[in-house]
């Protein structure tokens, strides 16, 4: 008799298991497509603020590679999408990761032009200071986007700092650690663009397995 | 049997999840940072406690006691992940910016202890109204915690309402302090903990104050019965 009450509770148990399961993977199913659509959306709107949407006509979006160096910041693989125009490569988009910031890794987007100019440099995902170190995000300061136009001559490599490093860049009043880790990992990309360009742009995929493996 | 005024008064004010209880504090302290943050997570959080409750009562008399814990939970934690992915698929900045607090809605014990405390003894109805005003009680608290860090710490208001209401409500914002350097504390995890011990104090005053009042001009026999 007892092991018949707990045989009843274990099915019942097990009956709204499965419900549960049966209605978030509904949910699931119903929404997967428009959630991707939705990150897919996210990152492409990133992305056209790191290059103007008028110097390329390929989908830059598919049009991507991974790479891996310990100058990108992180040993995961780093998707590099490439925009063309005309078949013509015209800018790459790394996304290294500042792994230095204050409260943990920054991920970034990084916009290069072939000449190795910077044509854009945006935050994708940080956990900075609210009201301090979250400046580096383009829609609560500006400080982000003087980034661009600057490349490894402009200004030289030791200029690549923050000022209280004696380098060219501001910090922000009450945070130092944050800019400085955003300006080495933006310092670290062109680095890295300027040693690979040409395979960064290589239309064949063995070519690229083979610069994929780090320096 | 309460009746339903009373299960309003009680979750809106004498009862209240945030300024009485004290639960679900992680959330509440976490994401109030702006006005905005507060209202979606207030709104995930009523959302989660009408349905949970809702079903909950639905299944009261079916559950054997011995397992109705794991029960809730589950029911709780599905609720929850129908909720994440919706949200992810319709309000996609919003969902980006609460991030990891929409799953620990689940760990939220408010709802749970509402489901073991109030779902599992009282009507559908009842339920649902608990459901409803416990976490309108709450959403409330995280509005107004939100908004007073939001202008304390930004000097602004409603900051980043397009997330939520589309891109027509960028105008929403309302900047009330002009060329605010920020109060950073309001900002930080310390100024939450400060702004809800004093939204708790000021609970408490005005309280006292109804209480005396009510002494004053009732006769003592007739005394008004307050927060249990």
């Amino acid at each position: 008799m007892r092991y018949r009450s707990i045989l009843i509770s274990a099915g019942f148990l097990f009956l709204f298991a499965v419900l549960g399961t049966g209605m978030v993977a509904y949910t699931y199913d119903t929404t997967a497509e428009r959630i991707a659509d939705n990150e897919r959306r996210a990152l492409l709107r990133k992305l056209n603020e790191v290059v103007d949407t008028d110097s390329y006509d390929n989908d830059i979006f598919t049009d991507v590679i991974l790479v891996q160096s310990p100058l990108l910041g992180t040993r995961a693989p780093a998707p590099v999408y490439r925009a063309r125009q005309n078949g013509w490569p015209v800018a790459a988009v790394l996304s290294p990761v500042a792994p230095d910031g204050y409260n943990g890794a920054i991920q970034l987007l990084v916009g290069i032009n072939l000449e190795g100019t910077v044509t854009g440099v945006r935050v994708l995902r940080h956990q900075e200071t609210p009201g301090l170190g979250d400046a580096i995000e383009a829609e609560r300061s500006d400080w982000i986007r003087r980034f661009t136009g600057k490349s490894l001559n402009n200004p030289d490599l030791d200029g690549w700092k923050v000022r209280r490093d004696d380098g060219e860049f501001d910090q922000f009043t009450g945070a130092t650690i944050t800019p400085r880790a955003v300006v080495k990992a933006v310092r670290n990309a062109l680095i890295y663009f300027k040693a690979n360009r040409h395979q960064l742009f290589a239309q064949d995929p063995e070519q690229e397995q083979e610069q994929e493996t780090p320096s | 049997m309460t009746s339903y005024p009373k299960l309003v008064r009680d979750g809106f004010w004498s009862n209240n999840v945030g300024l009485v209880q004290l639960l679900g504090l992680c959330p509440l302290l976490a994401v109030t940072g702006t006005f905005i943050n507060g209202l979606g997570l207030g709104l995930a959080t009523l959302l989660t406690l009408v349905a949970s409750n809702t079903i909950i009562s639905m299944i009261r008399t079916l559950v054997r006691p011995e397992v109705r814990i794991p029960v809730f939970v589950l029911v709780i934690a599905s609720i929850v992940t129908v909720i994440e992915l919706s949200m992810s698929a319709y309000f996609h900045e919003l969902y980006s910016v609460l991030g990891i607090f929409i799953p620990l809605i689940v760990t939220n014990c408010a709802i749970i202890g509402r489901a073991e405390a109030f779902a599992s003894k009282n009507t559908v109805g009842r339920a649902m109204v608990d459901g409803f005003s416990m976490g309108f009680g709450f959403l409330l608290v995280l509005v107004v915690l939100g908004g007073m860090r939001e202008i304390i710490g930004a000097g602004t208001l409603f900051a980043q309402a397009h997330m939520m209401f589309g891109e027509a409500a960028r105008t929403l914002t309302f900047v009330l302090i002009e060329d605010y350097s920020g109060f950073l504390l309001a900002v930080l995890p310390p100024g939450a903990f400060i702004g809800l011990g004093l939204l708790i104090a000021v609970k408490n005053l005005i309280d006292r104050r109804l209480e005396r009042r009510s002494v004053r001009q009732a006769a003592p026999s007739t005394q008004i019965a307050h927060a249990s």
